[in-house]
């Protein structure tokens, strides 16, 4: 029996989540656990670590869901202004870990501002182009990349290129999204194909050029740096059709691949369920987005469109990156599966942005007059 | 601005938006398919690719190695044996900078100069990947004291392998000789005769002697094993193992007591024992002196050993008994006597009045006599026991170098008798066809006198004098010459022991036989030129001096001992069988530099045939003059 009072607080619960969305995420965090389970050579404490992550970054999910978007946008200039705060005392004051200074370190915890920044680059521009002029003019367009290019410009000289990349791609969707004209577009194409030899040659540092030669030819590295992409294809293509079966995957129980729980677990997968479970994968992946996309459409405001429609987009982007990664099509960068590598920040950060696409659908659409 | 403007702005910038989300999704689908593809290449296109990388990954076939059989003497005394010995071993490849390693090396484990020069010359013979043994026979502290260390010396590790040890060293290294690593060459050679897969992970294999001839019995059935590694190659289960099958033992004629009494006998001399058994053939001692170490061969020997042993004046590596060629000397009449007999050309009675010297019809030129002035009236039976050179001069001449030839070669002069080691030298017995092939030359009718008395172009080993004289003592029997009475497979409980080969026999009279067998006995009897040596015996023998001349005497000269270096002194010689009425025993003696068979080589044979039959051994004999 569900008395009203229960079903009240059932609604309360309930009433700014999308349920198509978040049968998606279950399914996939589900999937998560049980790869983890195999991918750990069947440590349930591990398996545990990450339920708990998930518990967490749903509270998270849930708390964002339930906070107006009117709300979040008054948020964005707050958030980016603290980011880049932050990013600032990373550069003064952080820790170097692997080469890198990343790390904020604030007595109890240690924080890594440029994840914060995920999140905070794409709301600010979408709220800057919220408040700029109704027809966009190609000066906000300027504007908008200078509020991108420097969060990016500031951890590129941690050196963190891969979420230095991830934020440039998050902030273009935003660009991209608002209209920017396809000969700009073209433009900018241009521009950065030309550019490249030069970042190549000046920009970059040697482990960041060696990744990209191993990309192009693994095999050149054989017990190197392309021994990751080498084991991880043998893992994927061993699988076969149908898959050696859960927990029998021999590439990954006997520890040839790297980083098998996070981000290598898509190997472990592979290995173990073959184009028959890769296919269930990304069907799975294309109906969230799908559902995101829909959102994104039926979003009423430039802010929520161009947000929704970011958080989409990066969202594919993380599955795309890393799927291609592991099967040997792009290069190694460190980039988790969403939702199923383990981790609690890209844990936090990937239902975080679900949270605002929900907020977005679920609160009631005010129309500007 | 006007509503409717906004409105109308709004709505049409829906209308952008929206395209610009249908363009996104396509290129989401676009990329999806790519990375399908991209699988279905992977897992459908290339799964068998990719299925055999994944096995061999995970599949690593270990070799078990089988334990080398075991080689024991007659009495079950053990002469080669296994034992599991710790090594260090170095991959060149995977060490940067290698001497400096080895120095770091250095300050944990001692590591002498002798071992770094095996080291260095290993690995010039190998590539840079093979694992090499840079010190062998590690101490348990030893072993611990690295693999506390071992995170310091990458591309280094302890390895447990079964080491051959040869317990009696220099005693029977001629016999047994040694093994050694597997060279490239090697490698090359297993791979030619099919046998390489059975040698994959064996380090060693036989180099000379019996760990060479009986090398596919002694060293077994390489086992497999298929274990599942992981990433870093540390085994994590067994899926199948096939066991190897150990090499079978041996056990030889060889009694090695009575080797030690040869040796004894020996003392300081250089030279050559052989004993066999005339009933069968087995090879009862075998020595050359003098002997090396065996165990400096087993791990490379290294370079300044290597160059004391092959550049000593006395070469120790060159087997006297089985390579080394002598005229037989005088040690060849009983032969000539019996080919005189059997071919008529002398009857048991004819005697002659030696005048010293024989000179061929038409010729000036004088074979002398050992002893000037002769020896007065000489019959068959006095040849022998006296040694007389001018009855087989003559005796040559009468037969001819033709006749000489077909029928002492039925005695194995000249050729290989079929022992089985490796490496004997056939001698030579010559003929008008051989001086032709070999010098171009007619053959003189002075070639022939010098062959009568074992001389001239007359080359033999130890080892075929024991042979011919085998054939003397049993009737004419050719047994092959072996040393392999037994060999025991245990696991299949099975044992050889028909090693024993008539090869053929000689049709000899009897009533000749024993003529010449008489003659012989009387050698070492009082008026023999070897009374010496058999005064007193308890047992009865009989034997032939010989003298093999190192050097020729010119015309007019005579043999001084005391007038030429020692090197170029005449090699003694003695063969001999015992007991005279059912010989148990054939043995030859060769000393080399040694002067007189009589006075040299007769008594060492007397001493070791004393401890065959009477079971004293003998004190190391001094070294004469």
């Amino acid at each position: 029996m569900i008395t009203p009072d229960i079903k009240q607080a059932w609604h309360y619960c309930t009433r700014y989540i999308d349920n198509f969305l978040l049968a998606g995420i279950f399914l996939l965090m589900l999937t998560g656990l049980i790869v983890l389970y195999s991918a750990t050579g069947g440590s349930s404490a591990r398996v545990i670590s990450q339920l708990i992550n998930m518990v967490v970054a749903y509270v998270v999910m849930w708390v964002v869901a339930n906070i107006p978007p009117q709300r979040i946008m008054r948020m964005a200039f707050p958030l980016y202004v603290l980011g880049i705060v932050l990013l600032i005392a990373v550069a003064l004051f952080g820790e170097v870990q692997n080469g890198a200074r990343r790390w904020l370190n604030l007595g109890i915890v240690h924080i890594q501002p440029s994840e914060l920044l995920k999140i905070a680059v794409p709301l600010m521009m979408a709220w800057y182009f919220d408040k700029a002029h109704i027809t966009l003019r190609w000066r906000d367009y300027v504007i908008a990349a200078l509020i991108l290019l420097l969060p990016v410009a500031l951890i590129v000289r941690q050196p963190d290129l891969g979420t230095a990349l991830l934020i440039l791609i998050s902030g273009f969707y935003v660009i991209f999204l608002a209209g920017l004209s396809w000969r700009l577009m073209t433009g900018l194409a241009v521009a950065v194909t030309v550019s490249l030899p030069l970042l190549w040659s000046f920009g970059m540092h040697d482990y960041q050029r060696k990744r990209i030669m191993t990309m192009l030819d693994p095999s050149q590295d054989a017990l190197g740096a392309g021994y990751h992409t080498i084991q991880s294809s043998i893992a994927i293509g061993s699988g076969g059709i149908a898959g050696k079966g859960w927990l029998k995957g021999t590439q990954s129980q006997l520890d040839f691949l790297p980083e098998p729980s996070t981000d290598f677990i898509f190997s472990v997968f592979s290995e173990e369920f073959g184009l028959i479970g890769n296919s269930l994968l990304l069907s799975l992946y294309l109906i969230v987005i799908g559902r995101c996309m829909v959102i994104t459409a039926s979003a009423p405001t430039r802010f929520a469109r161009l947000v929704a429609g970011s958080i989409t987009l990066t969202f594919f982007t993380y599955v795309f990156v890393n799927m291609g990664m592991v099967s040997g099509i792009l290069p190694v960068v460190g980039i988790p599966l969403p939702l199923i590598s383990y981790g609690g920040t890209s844990m936090v950060t990937i239902l975080l942005g679900f949270g605002i696409l929900m907020s977005i659908h679920t609160h009631p659409k005010l129309v500007k007059t | 601005m006007s509503d409717i403007v906004e409105l109308r702005n709004h709505i049409r910038e829906t209308r952008h938006f929206r395209i610009r989300l249908v363009i996104s999704a396509i290129g989401v689908v676009v990329l999806f398919s790519l990375l399908f593809g991209r699988f279905f290449y992977l897992q459908v296109l290339q799964e068998e690719h990719y299925t055999t990388l994944a096995e061999a990954n995970r599949i690593a076939i270990q070799p078990l190695t089988p334990n080398r059989g075991l080689i024991f003497d007659r009495n079950g005394d053990i002469l080669a044996q296994n034992y599991t010995a710790y090594t260090l071993e170095i991959i060149p490849d995977q060490v940067k900078n290698l001497d400096a390693a080895i120095n770091e090396l250095a300050t944990i484990i001692e590591i002498t100069p002798e071992d770094r020069r095996r080291f260095n010359k290993l690995k010039l013979e190998n590539t840079r990947f093979k694992s090499l043994p840079i010190r062998s026979r590690l101490t348990d502290f030893e072993v611990a004291r690295f693999a506390e260390n071992q995170y310091r010396f990458p591309g280094m590790d302890i390895k447990a392998h079964p080491l051959r040890h040869y317990p009696k060293g220099e005693l029977v290294s001629h016999v047994i000789g040694y093994i050694g690593r597997i060279s490239d060459k090697d490698l090359e050679q297993l791979e030619a005769d099919k046998r390489l897969k059975n040698y994959y992970g064996s380090t060693h294999i036989g180099r000379i002697g019996i760990e060479k001839s009986y090398e596919s019995v002694l060293h077994g059935q390489t086992g497999f094993e298929q274990v599942e590694t992981d990433a870093v190659g540390r085994p994590v289960r067994t899926l199948s193992r096939v066991a190897p099958t150990a090499g079978n033992d041996l056990t030889l004629s060889l009694d090695i007591g009575l080797q030690q009494a040869a040796v004894q006998a020996f003392g300081d001399y250089r030279g050559a024992l052989v004993a066999l058994d005339p009933s069968n053939g087995e090879i009862l001692a075998f020595v050359s002196k003098p002997g090396f170490d065996p165990n400096l061969f087993v791990d490379g020997i290294d370079h300044l050993n290597w160059r004391l042993l092959n550049e000593s004046i006395d070469r120790p590596l060159n087997n006297r008994a089985l390579r080394g060629v002598y005229p037989p000397g005088s040690t060849f009449k009983p032969f000539m006597a019996l080919a005189g007999l059997e071919l008529g050309k002398r009857s048991l009675h004819y005697a002659f009045n030696d005048p010293g010297f024989f000179s061929l019809p038409g010729s000036s030129h004088r074979f002398r006599d050992w002893k000037p002035g002769g020896h007065g009236w000489v019959d068959l039976r006095k040849s022998l026991v006296i040694s007389c050179d001018t009855y087989y001069y003559m005796l040559a001449h009468d037969l001819g170098i033709t006749n000489i030839h077909d029928f002492i070669g039925q005695f194995g002069f000249g050729k290989e008798t079929g022992i089985d080691i490796p490496g004997e030298a056939a001698g030579l017995l010559p003929s008008p066809e051989w001086k032709k092939r070999r010098f171009n030359q007619n053959w003189l009718p002075g070639d022939t006198i010098s062959v009568g008395i074992g001389q001239g172009f007359n080359l033999s080993t130890p080892l075929q004098l024991t042979f011919a004289m085998m054939l003397l003592a049993n009737d004419g029997r050719a047994y092959r010459p072996h040393f392999v009475r037994q060999q025991v497979d245990h696991y299949k409980n099975f044992v050889k022991d028909n090693f024993v080969e008539e090869i053929y026999r000689l049709n000899l009279r009897q009533e000749y036989l024993d003529s010449v067998r008489q003659a012989l006995a009387d050698v070492t009897r009082p008026g023999g030129t070897a009374s010496r040596a058999g005064a007193n015996t308890a047992y009865t023998f009989a034997g032939k001096t010989g003298t093999s001349q190192v050097i020729n005497i010119k015309q007019g000269e005579r043999y001084n001992a005391s007038k030429i270096d020692e090197r170029h002194r005449d090699h003694a010689l003695f063969t001999a069988f015992a007991p005279v009425e059912n010989p148990r025993i054939v043995l030859t003696v060769l000393i080399e530099n040694g002067g007189s068979g009589g006075s040299t080589a007769a008594p060492i044979a007397r001493k070791v045939l004393d401890y065959f039959f009477l079971g004293t051994m003998p004190e190391p004999a001094e070294k004469a003059g």
